[in-house]
């Protein structure tokens, strides 16, 4: 198999701090040596802790940061190559933090169109194009909405949709879920899932809620710019006291194993969920007798 | 309290002048204000009158529900009319005081009125009828010819639609800062109005550095879904002109040449006849 959907090679980027006159105050390393590699059809989560980098690291999938060291490539493209920046921010879309801040149309379907319409594709394939994305999120009877008129995780939906209109082959969310209430951090989890399941569209995940990664097929954890844990969501969660140091709360049901196991009974490591910690305790039960 | 404010009001109803292609409304109103400037006499007026009143009806507006829009504007309306009543010179009708009501002065004020009151509720009509996304739209196409001039039409209406889309968020936002300042003894209310202008500042100056914020990642998620200008640009929703928009254009031709004729020809006959 030939180079992945997205390749980070050694990527580094700083921030210049300055003081109010301007003076250089000092540098931020943002993101320190990072390499990925991402194949299409993945299911990637990045997990990190306020200011350990994964935001910058996600702007650079859509050639918005562009790197001080180091390449990235999406889909074969440098994003340093000016030509095709446009190219690559259709390849990887992109859905932010805050639901407000994003939407730029009136009314939802006109929000949904506003991807394509700056692509330039026919009038009649964008409403062909709206309504299955829209469809894709369960939006589409909210399609004649004000955007104002709907819920925190609705308005992600319809971020998603708009993204997804774009037809990208790779969609990154930069912590989707962060301003939402439980309720619609479910319903946007749950949407991005079905991409993923049923279109086959790469998912790039960034965000600090644990319960989210489980699905992922690999987990990248950062820290101070650097990833300092990979693997599958098992192999990470199994690290529960490494974790723990970078401040990240493990689900409760892991913690549970891992506590239980620390106290001498056989559990498994890197329990993830309900189901899995039933079967774990119920043969845990048969062996202890 | 700030959520009654309603800009650009739309008044949703199902008819021909709602249905209209937004370029012919735009055109109309501007047609319009210009012929309350050209038409002369009472007879090229009562041209105008009964054209407004036929767009009014056809509408489907309820008259009480314009006239309740223009409340604010009758002070205005009636500080011009009086002002021109009594400060023209000319041939004295009445004296109060030191002012006195010319002929001349009479028949400005009157002119002034019909024609302010006119214009005003001739581009309410427009406003009423039609969706500010509509709006925005139809000033875009109409406008793109100055894109030569390299005036950046996309760009503006852009702009218009941006904010359009945000006024609802920013008053939210507004409202969500003042209760905040309020609950930390904040005062709004009392005092003069130097110190009211002044308790301003503490709304202020918050609501302006979440604007920023705002724009800032608004300019992001629009270039990270492709946006680079009007160039190459597709629309979801193309404004095409239908038969009834063609007929629309051919009565308001009508209605500028009736006008006018009717302000030149209908003194002369009647005068003849009278003679």
């Amino acid at each position: 198999m030939g180079m992945g959907l997205i390749k980070v090679k050694d990527l580094i980027y700083e921030y210049i701090r300055r003081d109010e006159e301007g003076n250089v105050e000092g540098i931020t390393t943002a993101v320190d040596d990072v390499s990925l590699d991402i194949n299409q059809g993945d299911f990637v989560a990045v997990l990190g802790h306020n200011g350990s980098g994964k935001s910058t690291l996600a702007k650079h999938l859509n050639a918005i940061l562009y790197p001080t060291e180091g390449t990235v490539w999406v889909d074969g493209k440098d994003t340093k190559d000016e030509k095709s920046v446009w190219d690559i921010r259709q390849t990887a879309g992109m859905v932010f933090q805050n639901p407000d801040n994003q939407i730029i149309g009136q009314i939802v379907e006109e929000d949904v169109g506003f991807g394509p319409e700056n692509m330039g594709v026919p009038t009649k394939e964008i409403w062909e194009r709206v309504e299955e994305s829209l469809k894709a999120v369960g939006m589409y009877q909210f399609r004649k909405f004000s955007p104002n008129k709907l819920s925190g995780g609705q308005k992600q939906r319809v971020s998603i949709a708009g993204v997804i209109a774009m037809h990208p082959k790779c969609i990154v969310l930069d912590e989707p879920t962060a301003m939402l209430d439980p309720k619609g951090r479910k319903e946007v989890i749950r949407a991005v899932r079905a991409l993923n399941d049923v279109e086959r569209i790469t998912v790039i995940l960034i965000t600090h809620y644990m319960e989210e990664v489980i699905y992922a097929d690999k987990v990248y954890v950062m820290d101070k710019g650097k990833v300092t844990l990979q693997g599958t969501p098992r192999e990470v969660f199994s690290e529960v006291d490494r974790l723990k140091e970078l401040r990240l709360d493990v689900p409760q049901v892991t913690l549970l194993a891992h506590e239980l196991e620390k106290e001498g009974f056989p559990m498994p490591k890197g329990v993830l969920t309900n189901q899995e910690f039933l079967e774990a305790l119920d043969q845990c039960i048969s062996e202890v007798g | 309290m700030l959520r009654e404010i309603t800009l650009g009001q739309y008044y949703q109803a199902d008819s021909v002048i709602h249905r209209l292609d937004p370029r012919v409304k735009l055109g109309t109103t501007v047609l319009f204000i210009i012929s309350l400037f050209v038409f002369d006499g009472i007879w090229g007026y009562a041209v105008a009158a009964l054209f407004l009143a036929l767009v009014i009806k056809l509408s489907k507006v309820p008259f009480r529900f314009m006239i309740k829009g223009m409340r604010s504007i009758v002070f205005l309306l009636s500080i011009t009319v009086i002002f021109n009543l009594f400060l023209t010179p000319g041939e004295p009708l009445v004296q109060i005081w030191k002012f006195g009501i010319t002929k001349e002065g009479l028949r400005l004020a009157v002119l002034l009125a019909i024609r302010l009151g006119f214009l005003i509720i001739g581009s309410s009509v427009m406003t009423l009828t039609t969706t500010p996304n509509q709006l925005t739209d139809g000033l875009e196409k109409m406008l793109k010819p100055l894109n030569r001039i390299k005036v950046p039409v996309h760009e503006i209406a852009m702009m218009m639609s941006i904010a359009l889309r945000f006024i609802p968020i920013l008053m939210e936002e507004t409202d969500k800062i003042m209760k905040a300042q309020l609950a930390r003894c904040a005062d709004f209310e009392s005092g003069n109005l130097i110190r009211k202008a002044k308790s301003l500042v503490p709304l202020l100056v918050p609501l302006f550095i979440s604007a920023f914020r705002r724009a800032n990642d608004l300019a992001m998620a629009m270039e990270a879904r492709c946006y680079r200008g009007g160039e190459h640009r597709t629309k979801m929703k193309p404004l095409h002109y239908a038969g009834r928009d063609y007929i629309a254009y051919i009565i308001v031709v009508c209605y500028l040449v009736g006008g006018i004729a009717a302000g030149k020809l209908i003194p002369v006959l009647l005068s003849n006849i009278l003679a």
